[in-house]
């Protein structure tokens, strides 16, 4: 979920922009000219996919995929994900220029910590270890994302906002299901058809 | 979704240095986002506006954008005016609306549209390769930029491959339904695009080496400021700036 202009306060969006700054420079140092057009191509993936929507009963949601996206790149995912939401800022006007730096932060971080934890399991002959490590990436980035998006949302707009915020994190629980069900079938997809890739 | 709808045009606005639309843009977004006086907000959209008016872009486009990504602001307008402490000005049974409430999404309403608009007559009247390019001119690392032009440049590759395999799908009695089977499928197409995109990079990567790519690309065009670049630029600057110090 995109935060969108005028809603955070100054320290929120200072704090968002420092360490979305800070994880860049540690992505970009890590991507070498070599790996560039990897991340590239990859990040216009993740924004294709991010147009698809999928139907949970009445309603639809597009994807994230900020889990698969960390497992995919690591540490890279941070400058793939900054470069998406850019494009999709300046192409959609869906967030923008003065809050980038948290909705970067709020995807980013969880794709990174996922995407650690996911590939060290993922190597394992065990498929129900792999299909767990893979359904927790994908769930569990979108939970720590809509947690953090509601955290944001009550640092700045104060307790008024506790009932929103419980609505946010309740709302990505579907989400979450069907982003942790994907993330298993993408993974197990590429191990068997392109292993290298991972 | 149409992406660089009104990227297209003849106006002024539109020819404006893509370098200062970028300065202009994020300068007048941090003074609106960190301003808390609704006059002040109110008079912000001013200078958009007028933008906008020039740049000449067809108003239903523009207000069918607006409403799309007032999603956000509309989601708060639901909850603020019950939940936020203060001066009762409305009751309806077990509900109240309190005029601190009220006075909060409204401010962020206007700041947040007011962004969106500027956003939209400068960044969105300009083609994304032009900004990508102004960005090497305004201190943005070399391969965040190549990052930028390279995913930009394979999107519409993807998406086109995206509905390929889209219609091979639909083609085939495809129906997208809740299920776990519509989810497989789904991610198999996701999957599919990423193995592809991964192969497609890999011969990227031979190409660039075959042209001897050693992390610059030389740019043939350069920009030059015109005097009505420093005339819009300059004036912008003072219309924030006077949105700054005036309260």
């Amino acid at each position: 979920m995109h935060i969108s202009e005028g809603v955070l306060t100054a320290p929120v969006l200072c704090v968002g922009a420092v360490l979305t700054f800070a994880g860049l420079a540690i992505g970009l140092r890590k991507m070498d000219y070599e790996k560039l057009p990897e991340v590239a191509v990859l990040s216009s993936v993740f924004f294709v996919a991010s147009l698809i929507h999928v139907p949970i009963g009445p309603s639809a949601a597009h994807l994230i995929l900020n889990g698969l996206c960390g497992v995919l790149l690591g540490w890279l995912a941070f400058p793939a994900i900054f470069v998406g939401l850019t494009l999709q800022g300046v192409l959609f006007e869906y967030g923008g220029v003065t809050t980038l730096g948290v909705n970067t932060f709020n995807m980013a971080v969880p794709a990174v910590i996922m995407g650690f934890i996911c590939r060290y399991f993922i190597k394992s002959p065990r498929l129900a270890v792999r299909v767990v490590s893979e359904f927790v990436a994908g769930a569990g980035a979108i939970l720590l994302s809509g947690l953090l998006v509601a955290v944001c949302l009550v640092i700045a707009l104060g307790e008024s906002m506790d009932s929103a915020a419980k609505l946010v994190v309740l709302a990505h629980i579907p989400i979450m299901i069907i982003e942790g069900l994907i993330t298993v079938f993408v993974v197990e997809f590429i191990l068997k058809v392109q292993p290298e890739m991972l | 979704m149409e992406m660089e709808e009104f990227a297209s045009g003849k106006s002024w606005v539109h020819k404006l240095d893509p370098r200062v639309k970028i300065v202009i843009t994020m300068v007048f977004s941090v003074v609106v986002a960190l301003n808390n006086h609704l006059e002040m907000t109110a008079i912000s959209i001013i200078l958009p506006a007028f933008l906008l008016v020039c740049a000449r872009l067809d108003f239903g486009k523009v207000m069918l954008r607006l409403a799309i990504v007032n999603g956000f602001t509309l989601f708060l307008w639901l909850f603020l005016p019950f939940t936020t402490p203060g001066e009762t000005i409305y009751a309806i049974g077990p509900f109240t609306i309190q005029r601190e409430g009220v006075y909060q999404a409204l401010l962020i309403t206007l700041k947040s549209n007011s962004i969106i608009l500027m956003a939209l007559a400068l960044l969105g009247t300009s083609q994304i390769f032009t900004l990508v390019h102004a960005m090497s001119h305004l201190w943005v690392p070399d391969k965040l930029v190549h990052l930028f032009f390279f995913c930009f440049r394979y999107i519409h590759v993807i998406q086109d491959e995206y509905h390929r395999l889209n219609n091979a799908m639909k083609m085939r009695g495809f129906k997208p339904k809740t299920n776990i089977r519509t989810y497989r499928a789904y991610s198999y197409l996701v999957g599919m695009l990423l193995i592809r995109s991964f192969n497609r990079s890999k011969r990227i990567l031979q190409a660039m080496r075959c042209r001897g790519f050693k992390g610059k690309f030389y740019i043939l065009h350069h920009y030059e400021m015109k005097r009505y670049d420093y005339a819009v630029g300059g004036s912008s600057l003072a219309f924030s700036i006077l949105l700054m110090v005036a309260k």
